[in-house]
């Protein structure tokens, strides 16, 4: 266009179908937090643990001297519980402002006035936040399975525990799915991302001291489903096949991860609404 | 159309067409301005009746509805961490536009609604003015064939509230897009539109030409009788009982409105029988304001 001309203009373009905003929201958001060095440090520091056990994976296929520190399926539950604690402050660093920060600056407004609806708002915050959540879990737990069939020339190991690959998915998957839930549905209820990274913490280690308590006055481990990282760990115990770390059926557990995220779809579906846009 | 929240009529027994072109929204706080904002934009639907924007029935098409719509909201709205190229194109996104055209019409609309030079700039350290022209371009970006502008001029400077006016102008008279325009000024309004449509408490009051609505078929005169205050009251109701339509305004002037076959002798007539004097009384033209005042019986 020359420059004289920069009068308003009709548009005779393409236009995009409904039902890609999701995707919109959840790059724009994507591209927000990469563009942050803390949290690309955060990102690559959240790695420093597969580093480790692919030096350990790599010396234990070449050096028989090593052979103790090949890994089994337990390995991976191991690598697993130990990201759960950069999913923590993942899932603060990019999760607390995904919604909070849209209600402060009344950008609902602006969001729910195009040809979206709530769904697509949700899903592409929820996107956002997964996509990072799961590049510090299901992404270096695979690569690593990846690695040990490298390192040892053969499948020998993969076919003896073809489990390992479902079971990964799975238990990230649900990780990644309650926490995402989780911080999106506090971010909603506040303005302000300090607080809600505050709130997310506080529930996180209010509950696990509440059942450390009980656990220590009753002797019994039955209270994990207070705690909902101790009631994750008791399915992905479950599903790795592994003896469980608490004494809570796997029903109980099943039932408090599904009462989670349903609890909260609803404060979501509360919190997003269009009819409060216009003032 | 009705439309009700919980036991209370947000909107009640409305029948109403927006023609093309400019159509101003007015009424006082409370009337269902707002609720008729909502319902434009397919966010509620009707309880009763039907509704449809642009031949889309509200209940079966709204995100179809959104699509052509352009909404400027009244508050401050912006997403954070974005600069206005960023902010601008993002919106084109959201509405439907490729990328690239996304992005090449947040630039010309930026140029078109003055942020040209400030386009680069982080919309969290925009002044007033500058937020209220971000606003209008995201709502323009994708070019929609309804822009619904909710209190334009909302703490603008004069300078910066006439180019807006002149935008509203150039969009609604010659970029061919069909402009809403709800405010509670009402020069904004009569500068910018040629239909009103005015509601109170939930119905129409008034609808139609905005010329065709101030036309009395009479006079119009402002006038202001010694002592002001409860004697302008008691003279309004005089008035009033001989058939002349009044309102006050500010500083105890009334606006009276006579119809053909009387005049000022009148007035003067009226006022010697109470034993009142007449210090102010002036040919005045019908505004909206008279329009508004007669639609909701109260003052602006």
């Amino acid at each position: 266009m020359p420059i004289h001309d920069q009068g308003y203009r009709r548009y005779g373009g393409r236009r995009e179908l409904h039902g890609r905003a999701w995707w919109v929201i959840a790059r724009a958001g994507l591209l927000e937090r990469v563009r942050e060095r803390r949290f690309l440090a955060l990102l690559l520091f959240a790695w420093s643990p597969f580093i480790v056990r692919a030096v350990q994976i790599y010396v234990s296929a070449n050096f028989t001297q090593a052979s103790f520190l090949a890994p089994s399926a337990a390995t991976f539950r191991e690598f697993l519980d130990q990201q759960s604690l950069f999913l923590f402050f993942v899932t603060i660093y990019a999760g607390s402002g995904l919604i909070a920060n849209d209600r402060r600056a009344n950008a609902l407004q602006i969001y729910l006035s195009k040809p979206l609806t709530r769904v697509e708002y949700v899903a592409g915050k929820l996107l956002t936040l997964s996509i990072f959540l799961t590049a510090v879990t299901w992404v270096p737990a695979m690569l690593l399975l990846l690695l040990q069939v490298m390192f040892a020339g053969s499948t020998a190991f993969l076919r003896n525990n073809l489990f390992l690959v479902p079971a990964i998915t799975v238990f990230c998957s649900i990780q990644v799915l309650v926490s995402s839930l989780a911080m999106l549905a506090l971010s909603s209820l506040s303005k302000s991302r300090r607080f809600v990274a505050i709130m997310y913490a506080g529930v996180i280690f209010f509950a696990a001291a509440t059942y450390q308590v009980l656990r220590a006055i009753t002797g019994s481990t039955a209270w994990a489903w207070i705690s909902p990282e101790d009631t994750v760990d008791v399915l992905g115990d479950a599903i790795f096949g592994l003896p469980p770390g608490a004494a809570l059926p796997l029903p109980a557990a099943v039932l408090v991860v599904a009462v989670l995220a349903a609890g909260s779809a609803f404060i979501l579906e509360r919190r997003v609404r269009p009819v409060d846009i216009v003032t | 159309m009705s439309v009700q929240y919980g036991t209370a009529w947000a909107l009640q027994d409305i029948t109403a067409a927006f023609p093309g072109g400019a159509v101003g929204l007015l009424g006082p706080n409370g009337a269902g301005k707002s609720t008729m904002i909502k319902a434009l934009l397919g966010l509620v639907t009707p309880d009763r009746g039907e509704m449809r924007v642009l031949g889309l029935d509200v209940r079966t098409a709204p995100l179809q509805i959104r699509t052509r719509i352009g909404y400027m909201p009244e508050t401050d709205a912006h997403i954070p961490g974005m600069n206005a190229v960023s902010f601008v194109a993002y919106c084109g996104e959201l509405a439907g536009l490729p990328r690239a055209d996304a992005m090449q019409r947040a630039h010309e609309v930026l140029h078109y609604v003055g942020l040209g030079e400030a386009r680069y700039r982080n919309t969290e350290t925009y002044s007033a003015g500058m937020k209220q022209r971000i606003k209008l371009a995201q709502a323009l970006v994708h070019d929609p064939d309804v822009l619904f502008l909710d209190e334009p001029t909302n703490g603008m400077d004069p300078k910066g509230r006439e180019e807006m006016l002149d935008l509203v102008r150039d969009i609604a008279r010659n970029k061919g897009l069909n402009v809403i325009v709800s405010s509670h000024l009402l020069p904004d309004v009569d500068a910018t539109c040629d239909h009103v449509i005015v509601l109170d408490k939930g119905r129409v009051a008034a609808q139609g030409p905005i010329e065709g609505l101030k036309g009395h078929g009479g006079r119009v005169f402002e006038l202001r009788v010694k002592g002001g205050g409860k004697d302008g009251d008691r003279f309004a109701d005089v008035l009033r009982a001989a058939g002349l339509e009044c309102h006050g305004t500010d500083e105890d002037v009334m606006r009276v409105f006579v119809p053909d076959g009387r005049g000022a002798r009148d007035l003067f007539h009226l006022a010697a029988q109470q034993g009142m004097q007449v210090r102010h009384l002036r040919p005045s033209v019908p505004t909206l304001e008279d329009v508004f005042v007669d639609a909701v019986g109260e003052k602006a």
